[in-house]
């Protein structure tokens, strides 16, 4: 397999093998915040501990970027197509922001259950695949 | 201490090709003088604000040297509030009697770039990268799962927008003053689902001032001086949705619009039921339909049948956005909130001409709304 290369290595846990992305969760109120930051937006607690966050959730809404977005949109604004973006509510108690895969303006609907996965977004200078991550509609 | 107005002005908003924002500042700073009387030698205490320029107190040189505090702050698009209140409470701390707040800006066509590098907004280069730092996919966003919960329809989306184009059309200093049909704007491109083109506001050029003072001394110079009954600004809790933002909570809470309004209405000691004029943020007409509620105006749903009937029309129970708003007149980001309390004093004051509100109103609101989750809101009376 071609090496993948993360667009943030930060926003990752782990393996790019398994998919799953990198939060922070509070050791004092326990709210979980993506990505990973060591004060808490919640209780003013410093020192919040890593943590992998879940890989399903689902839709709380969407919208479809119909124009190629502005610097710094490291994506192929020359052939652009309209893309969908959405907030995925994870059974950690935040909602994620992602690029979505696998749907259009037909398919989505508020609720349907989602998954993580990785999207082969851009190459880098070395000609590697440049991925960020992205959640796509479960199959049924 | 109360705080009182005695004069505004704008460069109305647009487009100005060959003129800088400094010179648009000048211009509106001038108005705003002439309005309240005075002279550039009668300020004694100065605020301005811009995002295009660095340091809009420059324009200082061209008002006169006359060695007053000149202090500059940016706030997103909730600049012109704190402009009025970081005036007003310098009054109140007793740093000189009468000032001027100055909002300034010249954007490039198209959507907000957020810069370089995202780092100077707090957030990961990736997240512009991926094409994910885009005000309009918030607006969206938010209105997507409004609508959702709450039943509001795209026609209300349209009646909205076809509001502003025709305030729009009624204000001799508005961009935009062509009425837009309804059907025209329904059938518009689709920007961010489910906003279209003629839902959304265009960022533009222009400027806007205030000049306030003490209201013990508010008599000396005008003889009829608008109250700043109340000015809050407010920066988000954790849990409410806000734009340019990587994640947010399931836990829930009130919006910053929400809590400068409350807090507003309790320091005016009046009701939004009182609120005779408003001018609310309406980034696009999702935003405006939101912070309708927000601001206390009615509940959440409710602007369904509120819209539908007309109410926030000109000659309706709570108009809003009398000069068209941002969609009719663009958004300079540091002078937008400082033309909303330009366009409730006109109202104030029975200046209006063809969007004159009816009935001699006597209180009106202003409400900004921005990144990073910020909101001024004012109380204005006579």
């Amino acid at each position: 397999m071609a090496k993948r290369t993360p667009i943030d290595a930060g926003l990752f846990a782990g393996s790019l093998d398994v998919p799953r992305l990198r939060g922070s969760r509070c050791r004092s109120c326990g709210e979980t915040t993506f990505p990973a930051q060591k004060g808490c937006p919640a209780c003013t607690a410093q020192g919040c501990e890593e943590v992998a966050l879940g890989t399903r959730g689902l839709l709380w809404t969407w919208t479809i970027q119909h124009f190629p977005p502005p610097h710094p949109y490291a994506g192929d604004a020359d052939n652009f197509e309209p893309f969908p973006v959405g907030y995925v509510e994870l059974p950690d108690g935040l909602r994620v922001e992602a690029r979505l895969l696998g749907c259009d303006a037909a398919s989505l609907e508020i609720g349907m259950e989602m998954e993580l996965v990785l999207e082969p977004f851009a190459r880098d200078e070395d000609g590697h695949e440049v991925v960020t991550f992205a959640f796509q509609p479960v199959s049924s | 201490m109360k705080i009182s107005i005695l004069g505004t002005g704008l460069q109305p908003f647009g487009r100005h090709d060959g003129v800088t924002p400094i010179e648009m500042g000048v211009v509106a700073a001038h108005a705003a003088l002439d309005d309240a009387g005075l002279g550039w030698n009668d300020i004694q205490l100065a605020f301005a604000g811009s995002l295009e320029v660095l340091q809009p107190d420059t324009m200082i040189q061209h008002m006169g040297l006359t060695g007053i505090p000149f202090t500059t702050l940016y706030n997103g698009c909730a600049t012109g509030g704190n402009l009025l209140l970081s005036a007003a409470n310098a009054i109140t701390a007793g740093a000189g009697d009468i000032a001027i707040a100055v909002g300034m800006d010249k954007h490039p066509r198209g959507a907000f770039s957020v810069g370089d590098t995202l780092e100077s907004i707090g957030l990961g280069q990736w997240y512009g990268e991926t094409g994910l730092a885009l005000n309009p996919q918030y607006f969206a966003m938010k209105t997507k799962r409004y609508m959702h919960d709450y039943g509001i329809s795209e026609t209300c989306l349209d009646l909205t927008a076809v509001k502003a184009f025709e305030n729009g059309s009624r204000t001799d200093h508005a961009w935009r003053r062509k009425a837009i049909p309804q059907d025209e704007i329904a059938r518009s491109a689709m920007v961010c689902d489910p906003l279209r083109k003629f839902h959304f506001c265009s960022p533009s050029e222009g400027a806007a001032a205030v000049v306030l003072c003490r209201s013990d001394v508010a008599r000396r110079y005008a003889t009829r001086p608008v109250e700043l009954r109340a000015d809050v600004f407010r920066t988000r809790r954790y849990g409410s949705f806000e734009t340019l933002s990587p994640s947010m909570p399931v836990k829930s809470a009130p919006s910053p619009s929400v809590q400068a309004s409350r807090a507003a209405f309790e320091m005016a000691g009046i009701g939004p039921d009182e609120i005779q004029v408003a001018q609310v943020q309406d980034t696009e007409v999702g935003h405006e339909i939101m912070h309708l509620a927000e601001c206390g105006f009615c509940k959440d749903g409710e602007q369904e049948g509120l819209i539908r009937d007309g109410e926030t029309k000109i000659d309706g129970r709570i108009p809003v956005n009398t000069d068209g708003g941002l969609l009719a007149n663009g958004e300079p980001i540091g002078a937008s909130g400082l033309r909303q309390v330009h366009e409730v004093r006109r109202q104030l004051l029975g200046r209006g001409g063809r969007n004159q509100v009816p009935g001699n109103p006597r209180t009106g609101l202003t409400h900004v709304y921005g990144f990073p989750g910020v909101s001024c809101v004012t109380v204005l009376s006579v």
